[in-house]
């Protein structure tokens, strides 16, 4: 997926620097947004993920490097009108002190946009978020669902090229923060427009992201599909980072009783949760909830899911030791140093790996 | 006690009568207060925003000064006026000493920073992230600052209702530019000062009552905009 200087860029960053006295704040070698993706940037608070969306939006100075918009320096760009082909989202909803339709209408009115328009555009995204019968309401008597929905309404209503978000959900409860994500990567589905958005959440970004980057302490550490960073993370940064190390995306077969089969990779494999069947799914494991056991062997054990599989390679991980699995699917466990030399456990020993469908984190996509 | 209640019924008396130069002085007063205070926002507002969003060195010590203009006592101010305006002082060939144009001058240099100091408060008690979101929303630097303006404009009309309250009740500045000549500088401030000296406790405590009463519906007016804002 990763390409360099790829014409299908459109925003890209070379060798991006953000320095604050001695400190770098931010340390970019190279980052390619396409056009028309999804790009998550995670990372834990402090690690620079807001300056990395700032120095986007144009409006944080950078140390050194470039950003290309469109393959040109954004320093050739006149920056207002480079600033109103984009949109910001930040984790406040920061409405102005007028009602929701003004506050809808404000992008567009900055861009000088004819009335009729501005009250087609309003109309469509407060109908589209589903804030419609709140037009009239005074912004500061919403609620914090209903403020983001108009925020996010607000930057949709603009149509940018370019829409960056900054923890937009973090702030709302769960249940609400739910309920707008559904609505949000509907959204996003049906818009195709390019989207950068922050969280420190791995649940959001592994539902919204087509690609994620990780980001620590100012360091761009990885991108890549979500698969491939939460499957094979690039450092032991990264790994501790995401936590869970087992990525399988699958798609629901049937669904019963709080339990879903999904098939993944030839193999039927089951999950506590509740997901419509013919719904796209990824079943995120923890290594330390795997099971290993030699093939011949035949363990108690309650896990609804077994697989046979064989040993890829083990890795020393303190007292434990990380073994990575081909079972169809890629899985990777985590056993003690004792129970690995018991197990014998080698590149290519035949195993049977089990993990219990409580163990399985659903995440709909 | 007789004096005082003597006074009162005299000066409703005058009040009621429409007295010409008591109208005279009122009108010149606001006329005067009026125009110091809009010249004073039209300073206070542009610096005050720029030292609110700005980022600079020397940024604090011009705040302390503010600050400390905030509190500028008039009779300083109408020193320092009228040595500047006097004739033989480095502007006395505009020859603007005891001239309305003279207590303008030193009513805005009273007002001026009351209206920057309580601009530059209104402006930093906003969420510092907004200008970033109304830039991220494509206004551009004019548009974002009449969008913070409106966002602040409950407590900036409490900063114009302070500038004005501290013209229209000063009588320092005015005496020392104005000289208070009848029908010319004569203000209510500088009236009230007058009369009394003289033992004209009457028409003093008019004046006085007339000065309260403006100062009172100038001031209802603006509250009256501002609780509108705050309920819509």
């Amino acid at each position: 997926m990763e390409t360099h200087h790829d014409p299908d860029a459109i925003l890209e960053m070379l060798d991006l620097q953000v320095r604050r006295g001695d400190r770098t704040v931010l340390n970019v070698d190279s980052l390619q947004v396409l056009e028309g993706e999804t790009l998550a940037i995670i990372g834990p608070n402090g690690a620079g993920k807001s300056t990395l969306l700032l120095a986007l939006a144009r409006l944080l100075p950078t140390t050194q490097g470039e950003i290309l918009f469109r393959g040109q320096p954004l320093g050739m760009l006149d920056e207002l009108s480079y600033r109103r082909r984009i949109a910001l989202v930040l984790q406040e909803p920061l409405l102005l002190d007028a009602t929701v339709f003004d506050n809808v209408a404000a992008g567009l009115r900055y861009r000088k946009l004819p009335s009729l328009e501005i009250n087609r555009r309003v109309d469509e995204w407060l109908g589209r978020l589903g804030v419609a019968h709140l037009r009239q309401r005074q912004a500061r008597k919403l609620s914090g669902g209903e403020a983001q929905r108009v925020s996010l309404a607000r930057a949709f209503a603009i149509q940018p090229e370019v829409l960056l978000l900054d923890e937009p959900f973090s702030a709302l409860d769960a249940p609400t923060r739910l309920r707008l994500l559904e609505d949000f990567q509907a959204l996003l589905a049906a818009t195709s427009i390019t989207t950068i958005f922050i969280t420190h959440d791995l649940d959001e970004a592994l539902l919204l992201g087509e690609r994620v980057a990780v980001l620590l302490e100012g360091r761009l550490c990885q991108v890549g599909t979500p698969e491939e960073v939460f499957n094979t993370p690039a450092d032991g940064d990264v790994a501790a980072f995401v936590g869970v190390e087992t990525v399988i995306p699958g798609q629901v077969v049937s669904s019963s009783e709080g339990m879903v089969t999904v098939k993944a990779g030839g193999l039927q494999l089951e999950a506590v949760g509740e997901a419509a069947p013919g719904r796209s799914v990824l079943l995120c494991l923890r290594p330390e909830d795997v099971t290993v056991w030699p093939r011949d062997g035949s363990p108690h054990s309650s896990a609804r899911n077994r697989l046979e599989g064989h040993v890829v390679r083990t890795a020393p991980q303190g007292a434990l030791v990380r073994v990575v699995l081909d079972c169809n699917v890629p899985l990777v466990a985590l056993v003690t140093r004792a129970s690995a030399r018991e197990l014998e456990l080698q590149e290519g020993t035949p195993v049977t790996a089990a993990f219990k469908a409580s163990a399985v984190h659903l995440i709909l996509r | 006690m007789e004096t005082i209640w003597n006074g009162i019924l005299q000066a409703f008396a005058l009040l009621l009568h429409g007295d010409a130069e008591v109208l005279e002085v009122t009108l010149l007063s606001l006329r005067i207060s009026g125009l110091a205070t809009a010249i004073s926002l039209l300073l206070g507002l542009p610096t005050g925003t720029w030292l609110a969003l700005g980022r600079f060195r020397g940024r604090d010590f011009l705040l302390s000064l503010i600050n400390t203009g905030m509190a500028l006592p008039p009779v300083v101010v109408g020193l320092w006026v009228s040595i500047f305006l006097w004739r033989s002082g480095p502007l006395g060939d505009l020859r603007l000493i005891y001239t309305p144009t003279a207590i303008i001058i030193a009513q805005t240099v009273i007002a001026a920073p009351v209206v920057t100091g309580l601009t530059v408060a209104a402006l930093q008690q906003l969420n510092p992230r907004l200008s970033l979101q109304l830039l991220g929303l494509g206004a551009s630097r004019t548009q974002m600052i009449v969008a913070l303006w409106r966002e602040a404009r409950l407590p900036l009309l409490a900063a114009l209702m302070a500038g004005f309250g501290s013209v229209i009740s000063e009588v320092g500045a005015s005496m020392m530019v104005g000289g208070n000549i009848r029908y010319q500088t004569r203000v209510l401030t500088t009236a009230i000062v007058l009369e009394t000296g003289k033992g004209e406790f009457a028409l003093a405590i008019a004046l006085g009552l007339i000065l309260l009463a403006l100062a009172y519906v100038v001031n209802l007016a603006l509250t009256w905009i501002q609780q509108r804002g705050t309920q819509s």
